[in-house]
């Protein structure tokens, strides 16, 4: 991008414009919101990941619906539970990530863990037999690795708030810190032959 | 194009086509929508009333008050059970010198006996000279005394019937474990049990370890859970109740409890979830890690997946 400003003086100890030059440079809007992509993007493949996209839009949507009407409302009306189930079949869709980055896949593995718990704590705020018998069940796991007194899953208040607020803040943003590395990098090229999994791009550079 | 743009760069000589992302996340989240709501429709989510206490003492009084006895005698899984709760010498996990439940610590102490037992009897006594009197004989006597009685009352209940909602048992030496145990189980049916153990001092109560715990000590949840194949031995974390999918994410998880040798470790919680955490490393470290990170050009799913690249090769 051609540069029309004169460079201040005090250029190089400017924090923030250093920021937004790496910004310019590593992730352009351009980038962000690309209108081309490379022809082999055409694949099914690609489709996992804006399912997915779909699915937590679905999942976070009902759970806001469920957290207003509170934890007992969906046992007691049938729209409650229909959106239940809506936000069961949501979670279902959470399954597929695919990644070709490093830093990228790295976040999406923890996404993928992050996800387990916020599931589970769900399963544990269900208030119904499955929740009960998930609690007492899986508290000798919690406290054989020594972390039952700060995540304690018989205490259901703990359990609901983890599950409404801190997880889905977690996945929601990992999330996206997940679509930005990956439209920072773009999408991976194909594998050639005698080429190494992690594509150098210095090496593609004309 | 300008080259300045790493990107740019990366796709040199590839052949870039027109994509509208955004049109394709809407036509995604209009397909799921379908999906969802058809399913959600058709298929509902299962939704099994929690057993309370009341309902526990009126299916199975005899299991009830025979966890009552043991919360008593502190021969009860939670008064065995450790940190966080009692304090048993050897009785955490460990793995060699890998002992997090033993540093953990007791950090939710329980009285099996008190908290379970004597605590709630005596907020129902008040009015009641006969359980006042039955307490007072109890405590009165000598810690051999009460085992005495306990253990004979234990023995004693397998062969229990019920009649008239009461459990009684052959004549024996009980001492006043009969009667604390006849008011633990009319507390228990009427459902003040289920309130008494989330005393908490405050008026709004979230923390369920009393409750949750005395039940589990008992036979009747886990056996309900068992006709629903929940328990750990069934593959239970990835079940539902009913036949609908439940955490199968787990699977990997759920399976170390199936096979030896972890199924019939004394610490396969604490082997599994090091295990796991090892294992969930490794995957988010396979783009670093040589052989792992091979496999797929080893295994050429990639020419499916970009069969049309390939083609023009």
């Amino acid at each position: 991008m051609p540069e029309t400003n004169p460079k201040p003086q005090a250029e190089h100890s400017n924090w923030t414009l250093a920021t937004r030059r790496l910004l310019e440079r590593r992730l352009p809007l351009k980038n962000m919101l690309p209108d081309r992509q490379p022809y082999y993007v055409g694949s099914w493949v690609y489709i996992f990941g804006v399912v997915a996209i779909a699915g937590l839009i679905w999942v976070v949507g009902s759970g806001v619906v469920l957290a207003f009407f509170g934890p007992q409302w969906w046992h007691q009306s049938s729209a409650g539970r229909f959106v239940n189930s809506l936000h069961l079949w949501g979670q279902y869709f959470m399954a597929g990530w695919r990644d070709g980055r490093a830093a990228t896949w790295m976040v999406g593995v923890v996404i993928f863990a992050v996800s387990i718990v916020a599931a589970f704590t769900g399963f544990i705020s269900q208030q119904n037999f499955d929740g009960e018998w998930i609690a007492v069940n899986a508290k000798d796991a919690t406290n054989a690795a020594g972390i039952g007194s700060f995540f304690n899953v018989l205490n259901f208040g703990q359990m609901y708030g983890l599950h409404i607020m801190l997880l889905p803040v977690m996945v929601v943003t990992l999330v996206a810190a997940h679509i930005v590395l990956v439209r920072m990098h773009g999408v991976v090229r194909p594998i050639e032959p005698k080429q190494t999994a992690q594509p150098a791009d210095e090496e593609r550079a004309s | 194009m300008t080259m300045s743009d790493p990107q740019d760069r990366y796709y040199a000589g590839i052949r870039m086509v027109h994509f509208d992302l955004v049109k394709e996340l809407v036509l995604a989240l209009v397909a799921v929508s379908i999906v969802v709501i058809g399913l959600a429709g058709a298929l509902s989510s299962p939704d099994d009333p929690a057993v309370t206490i009341q309902t526990w003492a009126t299916k199975d009084p005899v299991d009830f008050v025979t966890t009552a006895t043991s919360e008593l005698s502190g021969q009860s899984g939670t008064a065995q059970y450790g940190p966080p709760y009692t304090n048993i010498p050897d009785a955490a996990q460990a793995v060699g010198p890998i002992a997090p439940q033993a540093w953990a610590g007791v950090s939710t102490p329980i009285d099996t006996a008190q908290d379970f037992v004597l605590r709630p009897l005596g907020f129902a006594a008040v009015g009641n000279p006969t359980l006042t009197a039955a307490l007072n004989t109890y405590n009165a006597a000598s810690p051999d005394q009460q085992q005495t009685w306990l253990t004979n009352y234990t023995t004693a209940l397998a062969n229990a019937t019920v009649g008239n909602d009461e459990v009684s048992v052959a004549a024996g030496d009980y001492g006043p474990v009969p009667d604390l145990m006849a008011n633990m189980l009319g507390l228990a049916r009427t459902g003040a049990l289920d309130g008494l153990l989330l005393r908490s001092g405050t008026l709004y109560q979230t923390d369920f370890t009393l409750p949750l715990l005395f039940m589990g000590d008992g036979n009747y949840l886990p056996d309900l859970a068992a006709e629903q194949h929940l328990t750990g031995d069934q593959w239970g974390m990835m079940n539902e109740t009913g036949s609908y999918p439940g955490q199968t994410w787990l699977w990997l998880f759920s399976f170390w409890y199936q096979v030896p040798p972890f199924n019939t470790a004394s610490n396969t919680d604490l082997v599994v979830i090091i295990l796991m955490i090892v294992l969930t490393a490794l995957l988010a470290l396979v783009p670093f890690i040589p052989i792992l990170r091979d496999i797929p050009r080893w295994i050429p799913v990639y020419r499916l997946i970009w069969r049309r690249y390939y083609r023009g090769r």
